[in-house]
């Protein structure tokens, strides 16, 4: 059997979290591989959950949250974003691919951007492998 | 804490979910699940017998943890934590698992989709079991309420607040309410006039003694949250003294300098001192500052010496002022598309070829030709052309329907034919008479002799090929009925052009924290259950800036928006979401790292205990500061370590 990639999505409640509805509402079709959980901001989303994801199995993690400028809480995304690109700093010492980790901006009316997000880092990961063992984060 | 017991629903939403999830299969996993008492499926899980099952099991079995797996949180969850509430529970003893839209419905059917459903409500039921109870807080609020723009939505937003005696502050950004309804001639299907049903209102708005009307104004910050709003307003300066003027405006008669009038679309020059119209209110003029000559030059003040009233006062400078505001009310309207961005249709190079609004303020009698319908050259034009559908409804402009325009074009047929006897040709797409009374009118429309024709223009040319098509405009259209080409020659042509969002759309939707939808439109909390609320609490949306619509819808949603204010300005009180962030004193090490990156200000020092603290009532919840906190001292709640972290671990075991 091919590898299906485990991928944990975390969706800001406000825009990504709406785009992903949309989606969903409009019967677009993306890969199941992504299983989201909604946080309430991606800039208030600790590096810790990302790497318990990856601890407790994940392949890989897709973050998303309002388009720059246009988060709920102002600037919480940029925020994310200078969060996450240091986390990927950390990963690559670890031994773990920065693509596993992935940020990326869908809004609220973005059902389709969701779903291409989705698909292409399903996709990617697909073709890192699975994370393997002797990459396992142990926090 | 007390041993969880948790409940489980698993609903079908119609076949909305059962339709590719086994949800009998998914009901019958979650009983294997740790601290599950009881798990049931049952068809729709929000209707009244599906609430009065979880209410009976928290009653009957002890339930006092609830899962519910259907929709998304943005759709029932306040409905299902009200259920938890009515039985006694805290309702954030609650977790939905959207099995619908982030499942059922984004996946193609398989196996793997009911495999995915257990996933999500095992992790529902892992994390249900970590919730406590939080403590739900209600604050006073501001009566007051804001709205934004002062065309017909806004008015009648403002007007329905009004009347219940509660305070209003209506802002417009141009120097008079009125907006685009101001500019039209008729009004379809009744063809009675905009000015006779809309300048009544705009007096009465403002005269109301609970209406303030700020004109040449805008919000330039809001600051606070629902219920407590605290909003910095701009006023510009107008150079006129609103006390003084008495409105008789002899400047502008005096005043030697002009531009094109906005009001008037450009068909005329207006002065550089000015009201908009002659109704305008206030009936207050202002001088525009790009084209008076003193502000350019430094010399002329021809307004100042004919004044009796001393009113202009060069010196005036803006003013910024601050007002405590409740409910927020959104009405900023439309733009028109630009014609010249299709170039093929000839505007800007035929003078002949008119925009909707420029043919609406050249029908009207207090328009530049005081509604004589007239060409260029002043003569009466024997052939008209409406062309639909531009900008709207075409995959290189704006994909969506304007919804207005064939009813206008239709006006336009009967006002061209009364006034001008002229032989009119629509060319259409297809007809959307949807309203009340519209399919009528369309059917009285045809009966007057008018030419319709099923096609869209390729191209109005001024390049003859035959002897009747000389000094005249032809318009290139396929009749696709008939199927063939056309060649259409008339002596002007009308081009409906599409509603879009304001070319400011976007700095609105940053400075409310709007979310907008495709179509660059300010977007609903729901669109169907939900047009007039925002994402934004507080913040609510009417007319055509939430999407292209007619004087009646603007105005019913105006009214639904209205209402929804005062709600709230009923209640007197709002409770204040739980989901805020909290610090556990023993740990806080008083780095300050969190006082810096809360976008509310909600967190300050406490200088004497040398911890931070948090402010409950301003805290907005977003979690930023817990996820900053080095010493792990800030809880998120209702988004602890554990509940993700078990989140986590059901998505992934």
């Amino acid at each position: 059997m091919s590898f299906e990639p485990k991928i944990v999505g975390f969706l800001c409640n406000w825009c990504s979290y709406a785009g992903a509805d949309l989606a969903g509402v409009s019967r677009m079709k993306c890969a199941p591989n992504v299983h989201i959980i909604r946080t309430m901001c991606s800039g208030g989303l600790s590096p810790f959950f990302i790497l318990k994801a990856l601890e407790a199995g994940a392949d890989g993690v897709l973050v998303c949250g309002c388009s720059p400028g246009d988060c709920h809480y102002r600037e919480g995304n940029y925020k994310a974003i200078r969060r996450i690109s240091l986390l990927k700093k950390v990963l690559e010492q670890l031994g773990i691919e920065r693509e596993r980790v992935q940020l990326h901006w869908v809004c609220a009316s973005c059902g389709e951007e969701f779903v291409n997000v989705v698909n292409k880092i399903t996709a990617e990961i697909k073709e890192l492998g699975p994370l393997q063992a002797g990459q396992k984060v142990v926090i | 804490m007390e041993e969880p017991r948790i409940g489980v629903y698993v609903c079908h939403c119609g076949t909305n979910i059962a339709g590719t999830v086994d949800v009998e299969e998914v009901a019958k996993y979650a009983e294997t699940l740790p601290h599950v008492v009881v798990s049931r499926h049952y068809p729709y899980t929000c209707s009244d017998p599906g609430q009065e099952l979880i209410k009976n099991d928290i009653k009957e079995l002890g339930v006092n943890r609830v899962v519910v797996a259907s929709c998304s949180p943005r759709l029932h969850e306040k409905t299902f934590q009200g259920v938890l509430r009515e039985a006694g529970l805290n309702p954030y003893l609650f977790q939905m698992a959207n099995i619908r839209e982030h499942c059922s419905w984004l996946h193609e059917p398989g196996p793997e989709v009911t495999e995915k459903a257990k996933r999500m409500v095992r992790a529902a039921v892992n994390r249900v079991s970590h919730h406590i109870p939080l403590e739900i807080r209600s604050v006073p609020i501001f009566p007051a309420t804001l709205v934004i723009g002062g065309g017909i939505a806004g008015m009648q937003a403002a007007w329905e607040i009004a009347n219940s005696n509660h305070m209003v502050y209506l802002v417009e950004r141009e120097p008079s309410i009125g907006g685009h309804m101001a500019q039209f001639d008729k009004t379809f299907p009744t063809l009675d006039c905009a000015a006779c049903i809309l300048t009544p209102k705009m007096t009465e708005v403002a005269r109301h003694p609970f209406i303030r009307i700020l004109t040449y104004s805008e919000v330039v910050e809001i600051s606070g949250y629902v219920g407590n709003f605290r909003v910095k307003i701009r006023r510009k300066p107008r150079y006129v003294d609103e006390g003084k003027c008495i409105g008789c405006l002899i400047c502008q008669e005096k005043c030697p300098w002009t531009a094109l009038s906005e009001f008037d679309a450009g068909t005329r020059k207006r002065k550089a001192i000015y009201t908009p119209f002659a109704q305008a209110v206030p009936n207050i003029p202002v001088i525009d500052t790009e084209h008076c000559a003193y502000f350019l030059k430094g010399t002329c003040r021809a307004c100042e010496k004919f004044c009796d009233a001393n009113a202009i006062n060069f010196e005036q400078s803006e003013l910024i002022f601050e007002l405590d505001i409740g409910n927020i009310i959104i009405a900023t309207g439309f733009d028109t598309f630009d014609a010249f961005s299709i170039p093929q249709y000839g505007y800007g190079r035929y003078p002949n070829v008119f925009t909707s609004l420029e043919f609406e303020r050249l029908s009207s009698p207090t328009g530049p030709t005081e509604g004589h319908i007239i060409l260029a050259d002043g003569r009466q034009p024997d052939s008209v052309a409406i062309v639909h559908c531009v900008g709207s409804r075409d995959k290189n402009y704006h994909e969506y329907c304007s919804r207005v325009c064939c009813m206008h074009a239709l006006k336009y047929s009967h006002l061209l034919k009364e006034k001008t006897n002229a032989q009119v040709y629509q060319m259409y797409i297809d007809m959307r008479c949807f309203g009340k009374g519209y399919e009528e009118f369309y059917d009285r429309i045809q009966s007057e002799g008018i030419n319709f024709i099923r096609g869209k223009v390729a191209k109005v040319s001024d390049e003859a090929i035959a002897e009747e098509e000389k000094g005249k405009l032809i318009v290139l259209v396929e009749d696709t009925l008939l199927g063939n080409m056309l060649r259409v020659p008339v002596d002007m042509v009308i081009l409906c052009i599409a509603l879009e969002p304001r070319k400011d759309a976007n700095e609105v939707a940053q400075l409310f924290h709007l979310g907008r939808s495709a179509d660059g439109f300010f977007l609903e909390r729901h669109p169907k259950l939900d047009p007039v609320a925002t994402m934004s609490e507080g913040i609510l949306i009417a007319g055509c800036c939430q999407g292209p619509k007619d004087i009646p819808d603007s105005v019913a949603q105006a009214s639904a928006a209205a209402a929804r204010a005062l709600a709230m300005i009923a209640r007197g009180k709002i409770e204040v979401p739980a989901i805020t962030a909290s610090i556990d004193e023993t740990k806080c090490s008083g780095c300050k790292i969190c006082n810096l990156l809360c976008p509310y200000n909600a967190i300050f020092f406490d200088d004497e205990a040398k911890i931070s603290r948090i402010n409950q009532v301003l805290c907005q919840g977003c979690g930023v500061c817990a996820a900053a906190c080095p010493s792990g001292a800030i809880t998120h709640n209702y988004f602890t370590a554990e509940e993700i972290t078990a989140e986590i671990e059901g998505v992934l075991a």
